[in-house]
């Protein structure tokens, strides 16, 4: 297979995430690879959850954009492996998210060999408001309204805020 | 679109309109599924239910607590973990064979599921539910851990997907150990009430069914013998926290020595896949 750099690429890299509508599929690396040859398309995107329900509808929007500039043969192909993460979030991302109210990742956690040590007690980790910049805020549950996001709660302005989580 | 009427709407060709489509497409599409050589395609198949089943029927007991957690902060967490087991149990259903994961998920009878007898447990209060998520997500993890370094590069990542978010359930499930086991004296009470429920059914955790001992011999799979080490100290770490006793409670042994792994049932499960298949087989040639 031969791998271009092509216009297909550059269609497919304008395509955006069904849940988070301010990100390109490029932007929060799901999109992993976009290979043309004698007109066919086969693109490679990489779920953020295995859960994640909007697999399907990715799949479909790609499709769509590709079709509508003359691609009439796709593929959207799955990729496991490696394991996406929220490293893979460009720069780009970062600051769309935090323009959304949404505060962007940290570095994501190292895979730990054997036990890992628990985080029992309140969680330290430190995340500005995207609202005010304080760094004084709190998580209010790990789990949000999509499986990649925490709620936090600002104490210097008093916001609720979601956070992309490390992963 | 303009559509004559409300049937031509929703069965045109292109679906795409929808949310989410009209249908599920298969979420190994496009990964290569070819079972790696000197591996039982039988075997494979087997193991792959006994993983995959433990997260469906465990999901499935995490979705019964939407619209009955105690806060909506935890109802949003219970159902997120529950969605990332929904997704395990898919990929690992469809790497089991062609039959395909509504196949394997629908149409099988309560004989034929491999899950362990702990995640078809119904949770009778939040400790119960607590209680049985530390002790299954500490497992999943340590086995998933573990199996990151299969034979098979497609459990392998499985597993290195599944690591990352199983991490956080068992943090969600140890932190509210900690707050409940070291809260108030009711709290305390239930939360070891909750694991006193689950305990008798830890041992079947590590107890390696024989397909389990045959691929781990291959690489391909894990025995989960090998974890018991790491769960006692994780769970000891964390119940110490919660200034908990680990429970002390004689093991429910199965029929004959056979247990979930070998489909051998407690009385809830014929109830729970009732609920869970009953809409698919009323019309099993429906498509939504």
């Amino acid at each position: 297979m031969v791998m271009t750099r092509g216009r297909a690429r550059v269609v497919a890299e304008t395509v955006t995430d069904p849940e988070l509508p301010m990100l390109t599929l490029a932007d929060l690396g799901v999109l992993r690879d976009v290979a043309e040859e004698d007109g066919r398309v086969v693109v490679s995107i990489t779920p953020t959850y295995t859960g994640c329900p909007a697999m399907d509808t990715m799949r479909d929007d790609l499709v769509h954009a590709l079709r509508a500039e003359g691609y009439a043969d796709v593929e959207v192909r799955t990729v496991l492996h490696p394991p996406w993460s929220t490293d893979w979030i460009t720069e780009d991302g970062r600051r769309k998210l935090a323009e959304a109210g949404i505060a962007p990742p940290g570095a994501a956690p190292r895979p730990a060999e054997g036990p890992v040590p628990l985080t029992l007690g309140p969680t330290v980790r430190r995340v500005r408001c995207p609202r005010c910049g304080s760094a004084e805020t709190e998580e209010l549950s790990r789990f949000s309204a999509t499986a990649c996001k925490a709620l936090r709660r600002c104490r210097a302005c008093a916001e609720p805020f979601e956070h992309f989580k490390e992963i | 679109m303009v559509f004559d009427n409300a049937y031509e709407a929703i069965t045109e060709e292109n679906d795409s309109r929808w949310a989410f489509g009209t249908g599920f497409t298969d979420p190994l599409e496009g990964v290569d599924t070819s079972v790696p050589s000197g591996v039982d395609a039988g075997e494979l198949e087997a193991y792959c239910l006994m993983l995959g089943d433990d997260a469906l029927v465990f999901s499935h007991r995490l979705q019964e607590w939407c619209t009955n957690a105690p806060e909506l902060e935890d109802e949003v967490a219970i159902a997120n973990i529950a969605l990332d087991l929904l997704g395990q149990a898919r990929l690992l259903l469809a790497r089991a064979g062609e039959r395909g994961e509504d196949s394997y998920a629908f149409f099988r009878g309560e004989h034929e599921f491999r899950n362990v007898r702990l995640a078809e447990l119904p949770h009778g209060d939040f400790g119960e539910l607590i209680a049985a998520l530390l002790v299954f997500s500490t497992w999943r993890l340590a086995l998933l851990r573990r199996l990151t370094e299969s034979r098979d590069p497609v459990l392998a990542a499985i597993a290195a997907k599944g690591v990352k978010e199983v991490t956080y359930h068992r943090d969600y499930a140890a932190q509210w150990t900690v707050r409940l086991g070291d809260g108030t004296d009711h709290s305390r009470e239930r939360m070891a009430a909750g694991l006193a429920t689950g305990w008798p059914y830890v041992d079947e955790l590590f107890t390696p069914h024989e397909i389990e001992v045959s691929l781990a011999a291959s690489g391909v799979a894990v025995n989960p013998a090998e974890s018991r080490a790491e769960f006692d100290e994780v769970l000891a770490q964390v119940l110490r926290a919660a200034t908990l006793d680990v429970p002390e409670v004689p093991g429910i042994p199965g029929v004959s020595g056979r247990t979930g792994r070998d489909g051998v049932h407690t009385e809830s499960m014929g109830y729970l896949l009732a609920e869970l298949q009953s809409v698919a087989r009323a019309d099993p040639e429906a498509t939504w």
